[in-house]
């Protein structure tokens, strides 16, 4: 038993810890007021090595270590949730590639990917087919080579600007779940269309985008897995970009904690500093309990993804769903520290609370962790 | 990072819950009842080696880190809470302070006894007006010759009429704070040493507690821990770590609630709002037992522990006692009958969040070490 992280990964924590401190704070706001996409730190990333944290270095990468993302993602997610998904969503994006791709897929997929040359998203959930991720309509067909894709995808973060797309379609409806199959759309020989934007409570800087499928042409060689295997391969990844998920929460957690323990020490109200205030200590132990009880089981989940444990499954869900439970508490709890300026787009964190809730809903909303879990345990 | 148990460390717990499911577990129901002292559990404990788990090979003891200690009481606590609640005071505060505080001759004389089992440890510093407040206590231990006299009263004192040796606090010096307490170990056979009353508690009633009397009581000078004046800073050290001990009690509550729970919705039909009740508790108890793993790695390795181990009594009690309560409620009416698991679970879980400082005082500590070093 060892809790804490390897020389090289804190090499690494370091490092990106430096950029974001540098490059991505000072630009938070302003991402989230324009809601616009950070380009400038999505290259920043590239240049730094930090996209290739999920890729293992025979596929151009640098770890593939589920530790190291999630210690990347709760790193980049304390200054910003929006720059945190950059990371998060190339690792989810390529999971299905590293999970169930072939190793000439693999070669060929990711190093792009790992080097930051093109963006990686995965394509799932439809406006019909959410939690039931096995009732979606895109449908694919084969026609000697290759298939062709027609439906549409909702919710796809990076849909609109990725150039690496994983697009889950029926391939044998009657099958239900098991006639889905997964694919890997390549933006320049199979182009799909990204006609809507939506408008969001938070990671605004984050595209998400509906996806719509026109008869795209793809070829069978991009076919991951077998015909049918889809629907275990996304599952696959969902497990393996959960821990991802309770570690982005744990960062916006521990981004608006600081933030809100430093401004109880200089507010100053009936002649002492907040912080004074046995009802505002108390609050803060709190929080930093449930923060720290949260890191443990995201690093858990992880260090489980990473020996691919039988029980990761459940130990994902467990964090996913406790560590985005504990930041949409701690958030809100931070805001009131703050009072007034809380509320206030001038403090960075009513933003943070803003895009906490969506780690409650993402990956599987926490009913689904809760379903997932039970089917563990009574088993 | 791994945050998988060592090999050594798993054979340890396989070991402990053969004991803790072969003997001290069918005693749990009765010994709570009766109100008694689990005398065949501790004996069973003592025979495996159980009393000295942390004490070093040298002076008698297994030899065993600060998780190995925190397995140990998860297993005992998930089978009878009275059971793991006499053998943690005995092996954390009852006796770590002779090992981390004693001079060679101390250790000596006294870990290996404790170690056997032959004496069982306590730890006396709660005093009727001064509990939280530990820096306020009054009894007084006055200079005389070689020996020190102590006078005063001690209360909420575990393992209380079954102790061999009692580590007790008492005031020194001038200053009336921290500063003017000191340490001793007191054998529990010192002519004007009783016991008072000994309390009736809503749980751990196998567990005895009560007042430690304290009358002109001569100690050798040889018996005083640490020097004079630094008493407190021994209580201090002994709780840090006894709070440890104390998550690993909530870990073994809080499991055994799991686990009967888990059991109840196994033999109905599936309902989602028990199944999703279900999947809070584990996530809860799993969250909890990781961060009182990672206090007693933090021990067992020489790191600084005090803020995670006070954020793992915080967080690992108030999930045994949530989860006590929660478990009670899908048992419903059967649950809360004399003699059901759920119902007892929930009486020993609330003691946890009072003893070995409570919850409120591991606030304040947390929040002590945020405002400090952060």
């Amino acid at each position: 038993m060892n809790f804490e992280f390897s020389a090289e990964q804190l090499a690494i924590r370091d490092t990106i810890r430096e950029l974001v401190q540098d490059r991505v704070a000072p630009r938070a706001a302003e991402i989230d007021e324009k809601a616009e996409y950070p380009k400038d730190i999505e290259k920043l990333f590239a240049e730094n090595g930090i996209l290739g944290i999920p890729f293992p270095e025979e596929y151009g990468g640098i770890s593939g270590s589920s530790v190291s993302i999630c210690m990347g993602i709760e790193e980049i997610a304390k200054a910003c949730t929006t720059s945190s998904l950059i990371l998060a969503v190339q690792a989810l994006g390529s999971y299905p590639i590293l999970v169930a791709g072939s190793e000439e897929q693999k070669k060929r997929l990711c190093p792009p990917l790992a080097a930051g040359e093109k963006v990686a998203a995965y394509a799932l959930s439809e406006s019909g087919s959410g939690s039931d991720a096995a009732a979606m309509k895109t449908r694919a067909k084969r026609y000697g080579d290759e298939y062709v894709l027609n439906g549409g995808k909702q919710f796809i973060t990076h849909g609109s600007i990725a150039d690496t797309l994983v697009v889950f379609a029926q391939t044998d409806p009657d099958a239900n779940h098991r006639g889905i199959s997964a694919f890997v759309l390549e933006r320049e020989k199979s182009p799909w269309q990204a006609p809507k934007l939506e408008h969001k409570l938070g990671i605004r800087g984050s595209p998400t985008a509906q996806l719509v499928f026109e008869d795209v042409k793809v070829p069978a060689a991009n076919r991951l897995g077998e015909e049918g295997a889809g629907f275990k391969i996304a599952l696959a990844v969902l497990d393996r970009s959960r821990p991802g998920i309770g570690a982005q929460a744990l960062g916006i957690a521990e981004g608006a904690f600081d933030y809100a323990l430093n401004y109880t020490r200089e507010r100053q109200q009936f002649g002492q500093p907040i912080s004074s205030f046995q009802g505002m200590q108390f609050m803060f132990a709190d929080m930093a309990t449930q923060i720290e009880a949260a890191r443990t089981l995201v690093y858990r989940a992880a260090t489980k993804v990473d020996a691919k444990a039988p029980d990761l499954t459940k130990v994902a869900a467990m964090a996913k769903l406790f560590a985005s439970d504990m930041a949409m508490k701690v958030t809100t709890d931070c805001v009131q520290a703050l009072g007034g300026y809380g509320y206030i787009s001038d403090y960075p964190v009513e933003r943070m609370m803003r895009d906490a809730k969506i780690t409650q809903i993402y990956e599987g909303t926490n009913q689904i962790q809760k379903v997932v879990i039970a089917r563990a345990l009574l088993k | 990072m791994d945050l998988d148990l060592e090999p050594h460390h798993e054979v340890f717990r396989a070991s402990v819950r053969e004991i803790a499911q072969g003997v001290v577990e069918p005693l749990a129901a009765e010994v709570d009842r009766d109100h008694r002292f689990p005398v065949e559990a501790v004996e069973a404990a003592r025979e495996a080696g159980l009393m000295g788990v942390l004490i070093p090979k040298e002076y008698g003891g297994a030899g065993l880190d600060a998780l190995a200690f925190t397995l140990c009481i998860e297993e005992l606590a998930q089978a009878c809470a009275s059971t793991a609640v006499i053998i943690d005071v005995h092996t954390s505060v009852g006796s770590e302070p002779i090992l981390l505080f004693g001079t060679e001759e101390q250790k000596r004389q006294w870990l290996p006894r404790l170690a056997s089992g032959e004496l069982l440890g306590a730890f006396a510093l709660t005093e009727p007006a001064s509990g939280s407040d530990a820096a306020s206590l009054k009894t007084s231990a006055r200079r005389s010759g070689a020996d020190y006299v102590l006078n005063g009263t001690k209360v909420f004192i575990t393992n209380i009429g079954h102790a061999g040796v009692y580590i007790v606090f008492a005031r020194t010096g001038a200053d009336d704070r921290a500063a003017g307490v000191s340490a001793f170990i007191v054998p529990a056979d010192s002519p004007g040493l009783r016991v008072g009353q000994v309390f009736k508690k809503m749980g751990l009633n196998g567990s005895p507690t009560g007042e430690l009397v304290l009358e002109d009581v001569v100690v050798p000078a040889a018996n005083r821990l640490a020097a004079e004046g630094k008493g407190f800073t021994v209580a201090m050290r002994a709780l840090d770590s006894g709070r440890i001990g104390i998550s690993g009690q909530a870990l073994g509550i809080g499991q055994a609630a799991v686990d009967q729970s888990r059991q109840l919705l196994a033999s109905q039909p599936r309902r989602q709002g028990d199944d999703f009740t279900l999947a809070e508790m584990a996530t809860r108890l799993e969250s909890a037992r990781l961060l009182a793993y990672e206090a007693a790695w933090l021990c067992a390795n020489k790191r600084p522990f005090t803020r995670i181990a006070s954020m793992a009594k915080l967080h690992s009690t108030d999930t045994a006692m949530d989860l006590a309560l929660t478990a009670l409620q899908l048992a419903g009416e059967e649950g809360t009958i004399a003699g059901s698991p759920f119902e007892r679970h929930m009486r020993d879980a609330k003691a946890l969040q009072i003893y070995e400082g409570s919850n409120q005082v591991q606030r304040v500590v947390i929040s002590r070490e945020l405002l400090n070093t952060r």
